[in-house]
């Protein structure tokens, strides 16, 4: 590790004002910007820790639950309001990482999670455009197994991590900001980017911006929600694909639904196609076949990981199928 | 800036980058948990702060300040060892032993989280009560690897002890 100081911060003003250096970063649980530190691919001069601002959750005028940026992921995951009107957050918490990094972790930290691409970590043999904007992807041509076979670019085609955030695309969250220019909101699906040609950047938070809380709309469909996580092991592992989806029906016809991906591309994935051509129509293996297909015409298969696109396609067809029986 | 680890009172190191395993072993001279993989992926360095697990490898001391930090150390009391270390003995729950601590701490952790209701990945119902099956212990104690072949040992032990904690 490079040197480098801690502060904590008192409040938002504070951590704005100490996180305002231009290598000044803020340190939420640590258990991905540590590690990043430790392999010096982050090399911040100052950490503000942020895990003294927000940590509550807290239900909204509106039927919402407005969740404080510092809210540790097991509290998120055991609040009773998520798990019963929310189950496919709870569940994605709890499919993501182990029980210990879920205490330390903070939510707005799970947001800002850097990729898990092996070419990202390897600042001694490797090229990265994520790491070295530039330097080339040593991932499009070696063993990208786990990479993106949707929204990549020719410079990356590294995955996003986050379990959480999955569920977090499908369900319409806002994320609440703070920066120097005053608070705004963002709708979830916008803050991750896609790599395009600046894989450096993987959302749209200005420099020195702070993630304050994140706020869930109101969903009442969404009681009846999942989030299913195929892995090389049954536990503890990252995603190769996930789905988060929701489901209403109205008889046999599809009111609304919600889904999202995971693992198959640089940012959480939402399935805006598949649920087009979902809405209205029935609930039938048939329909959630077709849907799938759609969302995954446009899948580009490296050459190790063209199993995605069939994983994909089977996973979101098995979970629509679970939901549909438990809607019924 | 002080930390309180296994009930006394200990003062931080300077250097922030010191992490609190480093902290605990090179510092406090306390080698039970281990550095095993030294990026949270084996949970051998698992401790419990403030009762809840954690991995001392990814965490720094300083971001600990105030805190009460219990390791493999802090579980006995004077020559009586704590109920989970003597069903680890009970039922061969180790053989190199490399992994113990992080998984007595963790367990231990595990115990409060399914007491209060932490529902896990493989909770059917995640709103009902949790009911420490087999199944559920596998997935709540994935974050500590044993390599030696004790696995099976570890969580009949882990069963036994907190099965019953649970049920009071």
């Amino acid at each position: 590790m490079t040197p480098f100081s801690y502060v904590r911060a008192g409040d938002t003003a504070d951590a704005l004002r100490l996180g305002a250096g231009s290598a000044a970063a803020y340190l939420g649980g640590g258990t991905n910007l540590v590690d990043l530190m430790r392999e010096t691919v982050a090399r911040p001069d100052t950490l503000v820790d942020v895990t003294g601002l927000s940590n509550t959750i807290e239900e909204t005028d509106g039927g919402g639950i407005l969740i404080g940026a510092a809210v540790r992921n097991t509290a998120l995951a055991e609040h009773r309001a998520v798990r019963t009107r929310y189950p496919m957050l709870a569940r994605a918490i709890l499919a993501g990482a182990s029980a210990q990094i879920r205490n330390m972790a903070t939510v707005g930290g799970n947001l800002l999670q850097r990729t898990r691409c092996s070419y990202f970590y390897d600042t001694d043999g490797s090229r990265c455009n994520k790491r070295v904007p530039g330097s080339g992807c040593d991932a499009m041509e070696g063993f990208n197994r786990n990479h993106a076979i949707l929204g990549a670019s020719i410079t990356c085609v590294a995955t996003h991590p986050s379990d959480m955030c999955v569920a977090l695309a499908a369900l319409d969250a806002t994320v609440h900001l703070q920066g120097g220019r005053g608070p705004r909101t963002l709708p979830f699906s916008e803050l991750h980017r896609l790599p395009v040609d600046h894989p450096e950047i993987d959302t749209v938070l200005e420099p020195g911006e702070l993630i304050t809380a994140l706020e869930l709309p109101p969903l009442p469909f969404a009681k009846t929600s999942t989030y299913r996580k195929v892995r090389d092991r049954a536990s503890y592992a990252f995603a190769l694909v996930s789905v988060a989806a929701a489901l209403q029906l109205d008889g046999e016809r599809i009111e609304d639904v919600r889904i999202a991906l995971g693992g198959v591309a640089h940012k959480p994935w939402r399935a805006w196609k598949a649920e087009a051509a979902l809405r209205n129509g029935p609930a039938t293996e048939q329909a959630f076949r077709a849907a799938a297909i759609a969302e995954l015409a446009d899948a580009k298969p490296l050459r190790d990981n063209s199993f995605k696109v069939e994983l994909a396609t089977r996973t979101l067809i098995a979970v629509l199928g679970d939901l549909a029986g438990a809607a019924a | 800036m002080s930390i309180n680890v296994n009930g006394s009172t200990a003062e931080l190191p300077i250097d922030a980058r010191v992490s609190l395993l480093d902290f605990l072993r090179d510092h406090l001279q306390l080698y039970g948990s281990k550095k095993g993989c030294n990026q949270g992926a084996c949970g051998a360095c698992t401790v419990l702060v403030d009762g809840e697990r954690i991995l001392s490898c990814l965490a720094l001391a300083v971001q600990y300040e105030g805190r009460k930090i219990t390791t493999v150390e802090g579980l006995a009391e004077g020559n009586a060892l704590h109920a989970l270390q003597q069903a680890f003995i009970d039922h061969d729950g180790f053989q190199c032993g490399y992994c113990t601590p992080g998984q007595i701490c963790s367990a231990i952790g595990m115990g409060s989280e399914a007491k209060r209701g932490v529902p896990s990945y493989v909770s059917g119902d995640l709103a009902a009560d949790v009911i420490l099956t087999r199944e559920e212990l596998q997935e709540r104690m994935s974050g500590n690897l044993c390599r030696c072949g004790a696995h099976n040992g570890i969580i009949d032990a882990i069963h036994e002890t907190m099965a019953a904690e649970i049920a009071e």
